[in-house]
């Protein structure tokens, strides 16, 4: 194993120590891998959107911006930098998101705000509409007997598991009588679905462990291939 | 006995730790090979990438971390050696930034490492691009637009693999590995509903839940959930690979954390008939 590799799994095994540590009670190793985390990703994101995101979309393009090729062929220019010159809009945009710093000018801000909500509030609502709701109900209207006794009472399940789980969630009449009784049944659909996301919950998270366990035993010690 | 219920209410959670640290452990020394079956949306997973003509190009988006790697990993190893074996060419991209190093890992490890293929003409690594749906709406327009250069700096417009690439109907389908957001839920949203290409996604199992719907409705070709849905995959491509070697452990802290639950409930239902005795 090369030197820097070797330096590498050593730390990497020692703050996953330092992290484990926290199951015995709160200690000062497991602040330190704490807080080197959350520094350690501070900067890392800071770096790689000032990288990835601000020189290349940006700042490079900006740079490449040639004023005397604009005035001597406007129409040349023009056309060849228009690319160029349209990012000076999101870079004032950008600008603003600064001018909350300022206690005076810091309602400029919203109007960055405004424009990234917007849209994504735009390509969402599409999305949610087109991929979620519309697909989702059609995919519900199922026949109720499909010639075969399993498929059938699949299909039975889902559509009073939909609609009862729905009538729980509408509480512009008390759930009394018929409501009621087909809320209690929702509550129990809904329960069902919160118990296999806890399952599967407890899955991820054994799978990391399992993963942090191969390295320790694996990866550091070497016990096991 | 309820007194040692009562005893068990107030039991230290570092006793159960103890428990599930053995209960992963020791399965890693003495291997159980506890038998699984394959399930159906892993199959279907399988079954499409099975059926995809030779040379055909697919979209693998690694949209993930290393946080996610124990999930999530032994499938996109496994993806891309089951789209290699069948000659499909891959064009990789990322919408998680740090998901473009592992991309490359996976890359070196099978692409060029297992199946000699050729960079630029095999496969590709457009790398990772800012902007969540917006890159995924952007693609649909154009993916040599959206991704004017590869990972590796090299134009993509003069890259064998993407000649004839311009949007998502030039592509077979979709491959999606998945750790969270922007993810496989994005990817049917905002791609599956508008320009109707086949998606099948490999994601965390914390999220796995929330993506049923999408397989019952046919957004999704296919599903692999976890370290389960991993294993099941190495499984059906005759592999032993991290997925598999861990679902021993697995199992048996399942069981573990299982009984604890019950035990836990007895306890519980117990004692509350205790106090209301007292009351």
């Amino acid at each position: 194993m090369p030197t820097s590799e070797l330096i590498g799994t050593w730390v990497a095994a020692g703050l996953t120590l330092f992290c484990f540590s926290f199951l015995y009670k709160d200690n000062p190793f497991y602040k330190f891998a704490e807080h080197l985390y959350v520094g350690i990703s501070a900067g890392y994101w800071t770096s790689l959107e000032y990288h990835n995101v601000f020189r290349p979309n940006l700042w490079d393009p900006l740079m490449r911006l040639d004023l005397n090729l604009l005035f001597s062929f406007p129409e040349l220019g023009f056309s060849f930098m228009w690319q160029s010159i349209i990012l000076i809009v999101p870079f004032i945009f950008g600008i603003l998101f600064f001018t909350r710093l300022t206690k005076n000018y810091a309602w400029l801000s919203r109007w960055s705000m405004a424009l990234i909500i917007g849209i994504f509030a735009g390509i969402a609502i599409i999305g949610y509409s087109t991929g979620d709701l519309i697909t989702q109900i059609y995919a519900n209207i199922l026949p109720l007997w499909t010639g075969n006794w399993l498929s059938s009472l699949n299909n039975i399940i889902l559509i009073i598991g939909v609609i009862t789980s729905l009538i729980y969630f509408f509480f512009s009449k008390e759930h009394k009588g018929t409501l009621g009784g087909a809320a209690k049944i929702g509550i129990w659909f809904l329960m069902i679905s919160f118990g296999a996301s806890f399952g599967y919950t407890v899955m991820s998270r054994m799978s990391l462990l399992i993963g942090r366990i191969y390295f320790l035993f694996g990866n550091w010690l070497g016990l096991i291939q | 006995m309820k007194e040692f219920f009562k005893k068990l209410e107030k039991l230290d959670r570092r006793i159960i730790f103890i428990f599930v640290a053995c209960a992963l452990i020791l399965p890693l020394f003495i291997p159980l090979n506890i038998k699984f079956s394959v399930t159906q949306p892993v199959q279907s997973f399988y079954d499409t990438i099975e059926s995809l003509p030779e040379g055909s190009k697919v979209l693998l988006s690694a949209d993930y971390d290393p946080g996610s790697m124990p999930e999530l990993w032994p499938m996109h190893l496994t993806a891309v050696r089951q789209l290699c074996k069948r000659n499909i060419k891959i064009i990789s991209i990322q919408l998680w930034a740090t998901g473009s190093p592992l991309a490359e890992r996976v890359f070196n490890e099978v692409a060029i490492g297992e199946f000699h293929k050729k960079y630029g003409e095999d496969f590709v690594n457009l790398g990772f691009k800012e902007g969540r749906e917006v890159v995924m709406v952007s693609m649909g327009n154009s993916i040599p637009q959206t991704f004017p250069t590869d990972y590796h700096g090299n134009k993509t417009d003069d890259l064998p693999i993407m000649q004839g690439v311009k949007n998502f109907s030039d592509l077979a389908m979709i491959v999606n590995i998945s750790g969270g957001l922007p993810g496989t839920k994005e990817w049917v949203l905002q791609v599956v509903s508008r320009f109707h290409i086949k998606l099948a996604s490999g994601c965390t199992a914390v999220s796995a839940p929330e993506f049923y719907p999408y397989l019952q409705s046919g957004q999704l070709v296919g599903l692999l959930g976890g370290m389960k849905g991993a294993a099941e995959y190495e499984q059906l491509e005759g592999i032993i690979g991290l997925g598999k070697r861990g679902m021993d452990s697995q199992s048996v802290a399942h069981l573990v954390i299982f009984l604890f639950i019950l035990i836990g409930n007895i306890a519980y239902f117990s004692t509350r008939g205790m106090k209301k005795e007292k009351g």
